[in-house]
């Protein structure tokens, strides 16, 4: 495959470009946001840190953190770096719990913002000759804003379905001859499963590559829709706190997803202490927007568990490279002290034949918590023998205790009775909340 | 010579084996026999119908997950002995039956039919036919 970027000379440009312009630009913002973010600047007086003490990339550890928790209460106008009549356009979280996060975006801001989403799509083989559907939604969500914008830049034609109308999406994908489709990896599951019950086979899909992101999925579920779909699937990774999708995306090597160092800055930390932890250690991935005026964070937790590395790629970018999250700390599940991630338990699921549709809900009876893992039977699993179902289960179960370290129950349900999502996929029902 | 049953995947919670009879109701799918394995969160329904074409269609159609097993069907007479008579020639010859269910002879009152589910059934019909024991095929079934 013929190695093309987007913005070559920054894509590839050397590890002491990347440090200069981040040096550079950090001061600048962090002095952008000392003046114009009152919020920020109490946080960095009570942690007795003036912008003359960031100096560059290595002062980073002096400021202090942003969270949710921040978002929350500086909502909705107490993190903006720029005043309203500057800003041209809001996007907000698609559905975390308590308040919904709403971004700002200046015009340039949204420049950058589809350029890194320009980034990914030629990473994935896109050019002007290609066809792009984008099944994000559209709206408030960040995902088809972002790849449609990205998409407009690349030249791709650009086919903004939005989510939804799984019919019509297949209906365009094969009468427009779409050739990259963007959307979330369990809706990209759930296409490749509808396109396969028409009867339509890899080799009749004219697809090629999809974009994929704004939720956990593992290797597993990418083979499964790699083959169903006959496509490669590419990762992308994002939030609206920073942008939105684009802040890192994967390339052709599929080993991790290169974060845009010219516009973030990347940590890792120790979730429990703030510590900054070397190269390749996993903790919680800690972002700094060094480009962004009218939502400049710095420093923002983005409870994301993974590992960076600096190791060179062979698709010739050299932006540093995050994992595949690990899972969320706010998906984090902590069932009889044992902290389980959904991620490994579809993980189990994939690898024992089970599609991709599951379900976990998490009890507690008689002050004891209870793990059931509800997984939709499927016409390859099913017999007519009530022993092979039997161990079936008893297979899951074993692989899960060994997976996660605690028992949890299989329920096998009806076909198509756990409910489909357009958007992001509902996988987890903790019922100890309610 | 062996019969076609269509095992059928349901939820063991209220509803689900009448959601599934609508189905075959609204189809016109005549059932000639019905048994029902369960388990605590499942069960297998496993019928004999008319035509197992027509009803493996509208149940996959439904969204139901289906297999179609075949079994033996063998006509007994509804007389005390009837069924030990047959249990007796598979026990001489050795052939363990997974499972079995009974249902009486539609149109004729002196006949009950027995569904077998057993490892290999051409052995088993074989060694029925030696004791003078017909099996019955699918197209009598569809008769009956």
């Amino acid at each position: 495959m013929e190695k093309r970027y987007y913005q070559p000379e920054i894509e590839t440009a050397s590890q002491e470009q990347i440090k200069a312009w981040q040096d550079e630009r950090l001061v600048k913002q962090v002095k952008h946001v000392w003046d114009n973010v009152p919020y920020y600047k109490k946080k960095m007086q009570e942690a007795g840190v003036t912008p003359e003490d960031i100096k560059g990339r290595d002062d980073l550890y002096k400021l202090p953190f942003v969270t949710k928790a921040d978002l929350r209460e500086a909502y909705p106008y107490g993190l903006m770096g720029k005043p309203l009549k500057d800003c041209v356009r809001i996007q907000s979280t698609s559905g975390t719990t308590g308040k919904r996060v709403v971004a700002f975006y200046t015009q340039h801001d949204i420049d950058l913002w589809e350029d890194c989403c320009a980034r990914a799509i030629v990473a994935a083989g896109g050019t002007n000759e290609d066809v792009c559907q984008v099944s994000y939604g559209y709206g408030l969500f960040t995902g088809g804003p972002g790849l449609n914008g990205g998409s407009h830049k690349v030249g791709c034609l650009t086919i903004p379905t939005s989510s939804g109308n799984t019919e019509r999406q297949i209906m365009f994908i094969q009468d427009l001859q779409a050739t990259i489709l963007c959307c979330t990896p369990s809706y990209a599951a759930y296409l490749g499963e509808s396109m396969k019950e028409m009867g339509l086979t890899p080799d009749q899909i004219p697809l090629k590559a999809g974009i994929f992101g704004a939720e956990a999925w593992s290797e597993e579920m990418r083979r499964d829709i790699e083959n169903t779909l006959g496509i490669k699937a590419y990762d992308i990774y994002g939030l609206t706190e920073l942008s939105g999708p684009g802040v890192s995306f994967e390339c052709e090597e599929q080993t991790g997803m290169h974060i845009n160092e010219d516009h973030f800055i990347a940590e890792i930390i120790d979730p429990d202490t703030g510590e900054v932890l070397p190269e390749g250690a996993t903790g919680e991935l800690v972002f700094t927007a060094i480009t962004k005026e009218a939502f400049p964070l710095l420093r923002y937790r983005t409870r994301d568990i993974c590992r960076l590395t600096r190791k060179a790629c062979s698709c010739g970018r050299t932006h540093v490279k995050m994992s595949k999250p690990m899972g969320r700390s706010d998906d984090m599940l902590i069932i009889r002290g044992v902290n389980v991630f959904p991620s490994q338990i579809e993980t189990v699921l994939l690898n024992n034949g089970y599609a991709a549709n599951y379900q976990i809900i998490v009890d507690r009876v008689n002050n004891t918590d209870t793990l059931d893992v509800q997984v939709e039977m499927t016409a390859e699993m099913f017999t007519d023998n009530l022993g092979k179902i039997d161990e079936l289960q008893k297979k899951l179960v074993d692989d899960l205790r060994s997976m996660l370290g605690l028992s949890a129950k299989v329920t096998l349900v009806a076909p198509k009775s756990i409910v489909r999502s357009e958007g992001k996929a509902v996988r987890v029902i903790d019922k100890r909340k309610i | 010579m062996s019969i076609k049953q269509i095992s059928v995947f349901v939820e063991n919670k209220p509803g689900s084996m009448c959601a599934m009879t609508a189905v075959l109701a609204e189809h016109n799918i005549d059932m000639r026999a019905l048994s029902l394995a369960e388990t605590k969160d499942f069960g297998i329904v496993r019928i004999i119908v008319d035509d197992v074409f027509d009803a493996a269609t509208v149940l996959k159609d439904a969204g139901y997950v289906h297999s179609v097993t075949p079994v033996l069907g063998v006509s007994i007479p509804d007389t005390p002995g009837g069924l030990n008579k047959v249990l007796q020639i598979l026990s001489d010859a050795n052939i363990n039956i997974e499972y079995m269910y009974a249902f009486l002879g539609g149109k004729s009152a002196e006949h009950a039919y027995m569904i077998f589910r057993v490892e290999d059934d051409t052995k088993a019909a074989a060694a029925l036919r030696a004791q003078g024991i017909e099996t019955v095929d699918q197209e009598e079934i569809a008769n009956i």
